[in-house]
């Protein structure tokens, strides 16, 4: 079998397009603080955000869906949230936080979290589109120690 | 009888007053359901007499008989179970042990199994009782603890004092829920008059009867006594700021066995108690 050597060079040759190819159009979602605004803010919050936009990469397709349930919800709500987001078939989260449980879920779906940088929603998209958006590292252990110490 | 010690928040003396009051007291049982930060026995240091672990019931599954029908997902309240990629994940820690996912499982494939959520450890000091709560780190609820740390007492003779967790939440709840009287720790400024209407507010939705003390007092003109006078709270005891108090609880030490002025503050709260609560005192005086 013959073995294709790789060089650097060949790799820079490399385009985006190229590493993701087949794959190359996502169906993102992102919390956000209001579902009929179409210049609505990114939610601070994942679990508790009051909707999602799903954003499809390819045909640009915006959908807002109603996160109730979870903001309805005692505890737990990032769990739910999250379950909400993978079976709308959302391949990867937007999101400036997220909390331990509902991170659990959502890569247990194989759905990468990825940092927004801005509240922004379209600076977001854009940032993600053009690879500049990092994994999500710090999950947060939830907020749901009531009262203090 | 069953007294509560209370505080909005952490860090108003709660742990101070609860302590120094259990060792005025003949025989108390100091009980401290501060279970995610039990402190009491940093000043006690009790000997152990035994230790018992708290078990809750949680759902495990059976994947070779999940169908994936998500029924258990959509009926538990709290959020404990998500279906994802074909298999189910279950948050034991956020999981009440209603029981109810096992029963409505129509594939029979959920089942309980015990888990600790943490442990009570009984101890002695002098001729005190020590129980303390502690909850397994990343554990959600004390309650279970808590529970358990109130069946010891729920049948004693003895004078019992509670810790309460700090806050308002379900667990102070729960640990007030069997007390006689509830006594609300507060300092006197105005932020802490908000935390103090908070835990008022749940005495009196459980008609406990309770009284306020005032740590770390400087002077009349503060806003907590008139947060009293307005809602006819009594005045139980005003503990004078005092760095003294602040070297001693560094060192773990107990107020009222290091100073007589202490001794007679604290026996005084607890006469003051029993009168507000329309008990007989029984006051140790060998301390
Ligand atoms: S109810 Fe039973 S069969 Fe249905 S998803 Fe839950 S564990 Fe699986
Ligand atoms: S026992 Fe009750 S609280 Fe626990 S996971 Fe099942 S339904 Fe939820």
């Amino acid at each position: 079998m013959d073995v294709v050597a790789v060089t650097v060079e060949d790799i820079s040759m490399v385009t985006k397009e190229d590493i993701f190819k087949g794959d190359l159009y996502m169906k993102i979602a992102i919390p956000v603080l209001d579902g009929a605004l179409a210049n609505t803010n990114i939610s601070p919050s994942f679990g508790r955000a009051p909707f999602f936009l799903l954003f499809d990469t390819e045909t640009e397709e915006k959908q807002f869906i109603a996160n109730s349930t979870a903001t309805a919800s005692q505890g737990g709500a990032g769990i739910i949230a999250a379950q909400l987001i993978v079976d709308q078939g959302a391949e990867a989260l937007l999101t400036p936080r997220c909390g331990k449980n509902a991170a659990e879920v959502i890569t247990a779906a194989g759905v990468k979290i990825y940092k927004t940088v801005s509240d922004d929603i379209q600076e977001s998209i854009q940032a993600f589109n053009a690879g500049e958006l990092k994994e999500l590292e710090n999950i947060h252990p939830g907020f749901h120690h009531h009262g203090g110490a | 009888m069953k007294i509560a010690v209370l505080s909005g928040k952490g860090g108003t003396g709660k742990t101070f007053v609860s302590v120094n009051l259990a060792a005025v007291i003949s025989d108390a049982i100091y009980l401290d359901c501060d279970v995610e930060e039990p402190n009491g026995h940093l000043f006690f240091k009790p000997d152990l007499t035994s230790i018992e672990e708290v078990y809750v019931k949680v759902p495990v599954v059976d994947t070779t008989k999940c169908s994936g029908c998500r029924q258990c997902v959509e009926f538990c309240k709290f959020n404990a179970l998500a279906y994802i990629n074909n298999s189910l994940l279950i948050f034991s820690e956020l999981c009440h042990s209603c029981g109810g996912c096992s029963l409505i499982c129509p594939d029979n494939a959920l089942s309980e199994i015990d888990k600790s959520v943490g442990n009570v450890q009984m101890g002695t000091y002098k001729n005190l009782t020590v129980i303390t709560g502690i909850m397994n780190p990343g554990e959600e609820s004390g309650v279970p603890i808590i529970q358990h740390l109130l069946d010891h007492a729920c049948d004693k003779e003895n004078i019992v004092v509670i810790d309460c967790p700090a806050g308002s939440s379900c667990t102070v709840m729960e640990s007030i829920k069997d007390a006689d009287y509830c006594v609300l720790v507060t300092e006197p400024t105005l932020l802490s008059v908000h935390n103090l209407s908070m835990i008022h507010e749940l005495a009196r939705l459980l008609n406990k009867p309770c009284g306020v003390v005032i740590n770390k007092y400087l002077n009349e003109l503060n806003p907590v006594e008139q947060f009293c006078q307005e809602n006819n709270l009594s005045i139980l005891a005003r503990i004078g700021f005092d760095l003294y108090l602040s070297v001693i609880g560094a060192k773990g030490l107990i107020a009222v066995e290091e100073n007589r002025d202490y001794q007679a503050v604290f026996s005084q709260l607890y006469k003051q108690i029993i009168k507000e609560a329309g008990h007989e005192a029984v006051i140790d005086n060998q301390r």
